[in-house]
């Protein structure tokens, strides 16, 4: 029986042959990841659920990544990273990054990359709705609530409903003025925030395969803002070789059958696409940038787990390089990789720091800082009737802080390029 | 569980999403301590934008300033409600501010798990653009027999969806009173 391959991985980790969509299956998970805002209500759940002296299920395939309010002096925030701290050391968790030390990562979702957690065939949940960044890998990853996540803890099992597929394939050659953020926001356009409500968003196509890891995770990342329950693209050489390069654990590489159903299947040709934006207050309401090239801005912010990786660093370098920004722009590096990767990787004589530093751009520590907002002293967080041009991915009101402000989602080169002018720019003005 | 549940409605419109339920900056509070559990009842829905906030005519806050919890024991949305982040906050805060159920056309898959899993408050989904005929203070009541909501001061009754296989869930007070009637506890093959 011809199945999709979020199929295939559900299939395998119910232990059954095949599953259909609609079906309610009990899945084994394979990874729980959980950060510093919803780690301790989960931990408490658990112990009240399960006991005061429970153990969670397997100490290995529990990955706590703090990362959301990491640099801030709200000591509520201090004392999250104290429970995760004392629960790690209790349970004794061998996966646990403590911000503070050396082992410090940043932003979960990327850190769970570089970490080697992310294996093709297996089955991640996480305490955060960007979880589906992972199926970049092609696994199945989904965010979940606290109690869910202590059911895990517990049992190392959960319940979902097997999702119907959606297909988006991208043919055609990238061209250099595109990223996958444009991708996900054309299709953002064309769906709606709901359009793919308890389905999985499998993605496709020569483009997309041309696509180094980090922006296919930008593909999948963004899955949730249609409401997706996972985002995935089948595992290829440049996953293999990424893969193999952090871990040697064993993993399953499935594909969709070529006769699988889908609930519903679209086709893009990446050349005739352009730089696009999703304007205030929704990641649906997208625009092409030409259309509303010349709207003034009042910030410019390139980080998060959508928008601070090496790749997009590497593309607002290339348009920064020898400019000043005529806005505040912060340069927020997902993790502290990233963040030596800006310090080491040259671009025509610079490193990639030193361009952002001539160019007058603030340079954050690695974290998730001001995407989701955060406690009032959080760098870059929107403040009054901002208006922010920004590489993360969800601007409902209120989102990066002030619920006056209004933030346009976009691609580096957009932020960078707009950075430059003060107003929002289409990236083919300096490339 | 009570079978009716009656009470004023809080009217809002389409993608509500989970940093309006909660904005991020109040998900430091803890939700054991009960001192630190009303801050949630407090900031609940705290994020809507003021001209979108108890709708038609919107400026009405959820939580009047000062207080803890709501005059309001229904929420009626439009679609995609609950959309945005996995923080199972946000249920919560509603709960502790006094919603006991939600009627929307859909919800966001992660936020209609967390309501009911969490056993927080009840998401009924309704085919009807209710939004457009409820209005914020109306006295509502839902019959959970009949999945009907009845609009006391318009005096409409409304069908709603039927909660079809999480009825189960909700009944018994979330996932874990389930999973130990059903003896899901200890070891899960089946659905």
């Amino acid at each position: 029986m011809a199945q999709t391959i979020t199929q295939k991985i559900f299939a395998k980790a119910a232990n059954r042959k095949f599953v259909d969509p609609g079906q309610s299956v009990w899945l084994n998970v394979d990874v729980l990841l959980t950060h510093d805002v919803c780690g301790p209500p989960t931990f408490d759940i658990f112990k009240q659920e399960f006991g005061p002296d429970a153990k969670v299920w397997d100490p290995e395939k529990v990955v706590v990544l703090p990362d959301h309010y990491i640099f801030t002096a709200n000591e509520h925030a201090h004392r999250n990273i104290d429970l995760l701290r004392k629960f790690a050391a209790e349970q004794h968790l061998p996966n646990y990054y403590d911000v503070g030390t050396d082992r410090y990562r940043g932003v979960c979702h990327v850190a769970l990359a570089e970490e080697g957690f992310n294996l093709p065939g297996t089955v991640l949940f996480g305490t955060d709705s960007h979880t589906c960044t992972s199926g970049a890998f092609g696994m199945f990853g989904s965010g979940i609530g606290n109690t869910d996540a202590a059911f895990i803890l517990g049992t190392g099992k959960l319940w979902e409903k097997v999702p119907d597929s959606m297909k988006f394939t991208f043919e055609g050659q990238m061209p250099e003025y595109l990223t996958a953020k444009d991708l996900i926001l054309q299709i953002l356009g064309d769906i709606g925030t709901d359009g793919a409500t308890y389905r999985a968003m499998e993605f496709d196509g020569e483009a997309v395969y041309s696509l180094p890891i980090d922006e296919r995770m930008t593909l999948c990342n963004m899955a949730i803002e249609a409401g997706g329950m996972n985002g995935i693209i089948a595992a290829d050489a440049v996953t293999e070789a990424f893969v193999k390069a952090r871990t040697s654990k064993p993993y399953e590489i499935f594909q969709s059958d070529p006769d699988a159903q889908y609930h519903s299947m679209y086709r893009y040709n990446v050349e005739k696409l352009e730089p696009v934006v999703a304007q205030p207050h929704s990641p649906d309401n997208r625009a092409t940038v030409r259309s509303v090239a010349g709207t003034p801005i009042t910030k410019s912010y390139i980080g998060s787990c959508t928008g601070g990786k090496i790749t997009d660093f590497r593309l607002a370098a290339k348009i920064l390089k020898g400019k000043k920004v005529a806005v505040t722009t912060n340069i927020v590096p997902a993790t502290v990789l990233v963040a030596s990767q800006l310090e080491n990787e040259m671009y025509d004589g610079q490193t990639l720091r030193h361009i952002f530093e001539e160019a007058g751009c603030n340079i954050a520590l690695p974290s998730c800082a001001a995407c989701l907002g955060g406690p009032s002293d959080t760098v870059g967080r929107s403040v009054d009737n901002d208006v922010v041009v920004s590489t993360t991915n969800r601007n409902f009101p209120g989102r990066m802080g002030s619920k006056m402000a209004g933030v346009y989602l976009a691609s580096p080169l957009t932020a960078a390029a707009s950075a430059v002018t003060g107003k929002l720019t289409d990236p083919r003005d300096f490339l | 569980m009570d079978t009716i549940i009656q009470g004023k409605a809080y009217v809002l419109g389409k993608n509500i999403d989970t940093d309006q339920i909660i904005p991020a900056e109040h998900l430091v509070y803890s939700l054991s301590d009960p001192e630190e559990v009303k801050l949630y009842g407090k900031y609940a829905l705290s994020g809507v934008p003021l001209e979108q906030a108890g709708l038609p005519e919107g400026k009405i806050p959820f939580v009047e300033e000062g207080q803890f919890t709501s005059p309001y024991s229904f929420i009626i949305g439009g679609p995609n409600f609950g959309c945005g982040s996995s923080r199972e906050h946000a249920p919560f805060a509603l709960k502790v501010a006094g919603a006991k159920a939600i009627i929307a056309e859909s919800y966001a898959r992660i936020f209609y798990r967390n309501c009911v899993d969490g056993g927080f408050v009840i998401p009924y989904e309704t085919t009807q653009q209710l939004n457009k005929t409820v209005m914020t203070g109306d006295e509502l009541s839902l019959d959970m027999e009949k999945n009907t909501l009845t609009n006391l001061t318009q005096n409409i009754t409304y069908e709603l969806r039927p909660l079809g296989d999480v009825v189960n869930i909700v009944q018994a007070g979330g996932i874990f009173e389930y999973a130990r009637k059903n003896d899901l506890m200890a070891s899960s093959s089946e659905a």
